[in-house]
């Protein structure tokens, strides 16, 4: 039996309260958008039912504690189609236990939704360490970004509590959307760029007009921090992946 | 303009990179004056050297002019390098600009010593008020205590960093001697101490009184120069240890030396980096930290020097079988963290997950356990029965065949046949 939903949260919780209603033995959870209708397999279209999904996240968080309410969260912002089997699963499997069973590592859920959640805030942690603003002359700090999992919900508060006193915007291009703080709080933007426009490094006539100047002092300071002796390229892929150069300043060529 | 701050950067950034720590984590610091800066506690590195060292802090001299002429280091007064030095306020600019960018976690400022440690410290005290006082910034940072420089100033610079560090520089008194002698490991632990005193006093009032400045709350750090003198890594590690106990300090650092001098006393010009050994040592720092180990259970008057070939860990556990192999699904925490193969992360989970049955190796690989190297040293649910009792030489042999150094290529002087 596959259950089909619109790959949503609400969604998502909704297809765990229809399993409990109708407990229709194994089932397996795939977003309308990877679905692909099979000659033997039964399927049922799980209708989002945000009284549903209410009930079954108040539910959860009887359950397990913050820690896995933040695991399954970031789970979910991974984005990846296994992912929304494993936390179909990884509901029933709390629900149908006692508290506590979280953390039964031996567990394939478990350990799955331990795995995602690691490599989305690995992600996370990359952004808040990698996303290099830059000053334009309206005095906004612009940073466009595409990383593999939905993070801006998870890099939000960092940044709000960092730049407090500095506007910022931070833009997903492959999801298109992005966040703006406004010195009061932060909000969701979406931006049309014309096709001319350059979205990551927008030209120098936008440009605060010393942000060349630190730019360049910023590459020099790179350099100079090297040691040549201790040369290991290995290491520094190992840690700044080639896929991540294109956010850094140092990375590109002056 | 432009050039003149880009010489100076490049100068005074280029002098202070022997200096290894790039740490911003243990910071407090709440932005709770809309102000510019909020610490992260575990820290951020914002990118990597190619030598494949974290960049987390924007680490400069505020000059390299120095009276002193220590051996070991490339601003000494009798190197003929290009001198420099910052203003405050292009300290202030730089570091304000940097983090605004998001290039950065904070500042790292230490300095030579230029007329006396007063007046170093004077001015470098003057850069974090500025910067914590007038730009509201709550960013990191790591400032050098300036050895010799007045208890006020010192104690008064404590309220505005994160980090305090003083190098003991060599692992001995001795190796001190012959490289400096103007220097000693008691200019050192005084302001060491000092501080230390202070973080303890602090935190003791804090107790008591609600609204008290924080005093270095990242702590305290050192480093020491590894390879410069003969030392044995037992005198190296316990010199780090006895520091470690005595003044609580957060990290002890090991820096490989770069040779940068044609100084007798000291390898030539060329010589490669110990890097191997720097790594060996790092290892049973954490080994001490973080896995329970006593430092005299590594190294000893046996074993004065650490396996170059193996790590520290599983050099103890094959001079150790008689504690071995070591049940899963029975053993307490502590010994499961000895077992060659499984660190701290996987330990927790062994023992949050054997409550719901017993463990299997499927189980245990999937957590992340390096089963290959720990199957020598554990049993589980479905270990396969063995009747043989491996020699600690043969186990070592076995994992030694599978598995390949990352240090081989650059280490072997070995001359290669076919």
């Amino acid at each position: 039996m596959t259950y089909i939903f619109d790959g949503s949260m609400p969604g998502l919780l909704t297809a765990v309260f229809e399993w409990f209603e109708r407990k229709p033995g194994k089932v397996v959870l795939k977003s309308i958008e990877i679905f692909q209708p099979e000659a033997f397999a039964e399927s049922f279209t799980v209708i989002t039912d945000h009284q549903k999904a209410d009930r079954v996240w108040a539910g959860l968080r009887k359950k397990v504690n913050q820690e896995w309410l933040r695991k399954f969260y970031c789970s979910y912002l991974s984005e990846i189609p296994a992912a929304y089997n494993h936390l179909f699963h990884f509901c029933l499997y709390t629900f149908k236990n006692a508290p506590g069973a979280e953390s039964n590592y031996g567990n394939e859920h478990v350990m799955a939704l331990s795995k995602y959640a690691k490599s989305v805030e690995r992600e996370k942690h990359r952004m808040e360490a990698f996303i290099r603003f830059q000053k334009t002359s309206d005095s906004i700090f612009y940073s466009a970004i595409d990383p593999d999992f939905n993070v801006l919900p998870l890099i939000l508060i960092h940044f709000k509590n960092r730049y407090a006193d500095q506007q910022w915007i931070i833009y997903d291009l492959k999801r298109k959307y992005g966040l703006y703080y406004n010195l009061k709080e932060v909000e969701e933007v979406t931006m049309s760029f014309t096709d001319q426009m350059n979205k990551k490094n927008p030209d120098a006539v936008f440009m605060d007009e010393k942000e060349e100047l630190y730019a360049v002092l910023w590459k020099d300071y790179f350099k100079s921090a090297n040691i040549i002796a201790r040369k290991n390229t290995k290491l520094h892929l190992q840690h700044v992946p080639k896929r991540y150069w294109k956010y850094l300043t140092e990375k590109q060529s002056s | 303009m432009f050039d003149r701050i880009r010489e100076k950067l490049n100068i005074l950034a280029d002098a202070a990179k022997y200096d290894v720590s790039c740490s911003s984590s243990g910071g407090t610091r709440k932005n709770d004056n809309k102000g510019l800066g909020d610490s992260h506690a575990s820290g951020i590195c914002h990118t990597y050297t190619e030598d494949g060292r974290c960049v987390s802090l924007l680490k400069i001299l505020l000059t390299n002019h120095c009276i002193y002429d220590c051996a070991f280091c490339v601003s000494r007064k009798s190197n003929d390098v290009k001198r420099a030095a910052f203003t405050v306020d292009e300290v202030v600019e730089l570091t304000m600009n940097f983090y605004r960018r998001n290039y950065i976690e904070g500042l790292f400022l230490s300095s030579g010593i230029f007329k006396n440690a007063d007046f170093t410290m004077e001015r470098l005290l003057l850069v974090v008020k500025k910067l914590r006082l007038e730009q509201r910034y709550n960013g990191y940072i790591h400032l050098k205590t300036i050895p010799g420089a007045s208890d006020e100033l010192i104690k008064e610079a404590g309220l505005y960093a994160d980090r305090m560090s003083i190098n003991l520089e060599m692992p001995t008194e001795a190796g001190l001697k012959l490289l400096a002698p103007e220097k000693s490991h008691a200019d050192v632990i005084k302001p060491l101490s000092f501080v230390q005193n202070n973080i303890v006093q602090f935190a003791a009032d804090k107790k008591l009184i609600k609204h008290i400045p924080k005093f270095v709350p990242a702590g305290q750090s050192t480093q020491m120069v590894i390879g410069a003198t003969p030392e044995s890594d037992k005198e190296v590690m316990y010199t780090a240890n006895a520091f470690y106990k005595k003044f609580s300090l957060k990290r002890v650092y090991y820096s490989g030396y770069v040779p940068i001098s044609n100084d007798s006393r000291m390898p030539i010009l060329g010589t490669q980096p110990p890097l191997l050994r720097e790594n060996r040592l790092y290892q049973t720092d954490w080994l001490m930290r973080f896995y329970g180990f006593k430092v005299q259970e590594i190294l000893n008057d046996a074993n004065p020097n650490l396996d170059v070939d193996i790590d520290p860990k599983l050099s103890w556990a094959i001079r150790n079988m008689q504690h071995f192999p070591v049940d899963i699904n029975k053993a307490d925490y502590a010994m499961i963290l000895r077992i060659p193969g499984i660190g701290v992360m996987s330990a927790k989970k062994i023992v949050q997950a054997r409550k719901f049955g017993k463990l299997r190796i499927d189980q245990l690989k999937k957590i992340g356990v390096a089963y290959n190297r720990a199957r020598y040293f554990m049993i589980c649910a479905d270990s396969p029965y063995q009747l043989k009792d491996y020699q600690g030489t043969q186990i070592k042999a076995f994992i030694l065949a599978e598995s390949q150094s990352k240090y081989l290529k650059t280490d072997s002087n070995q001359l290669i046949l076919f």
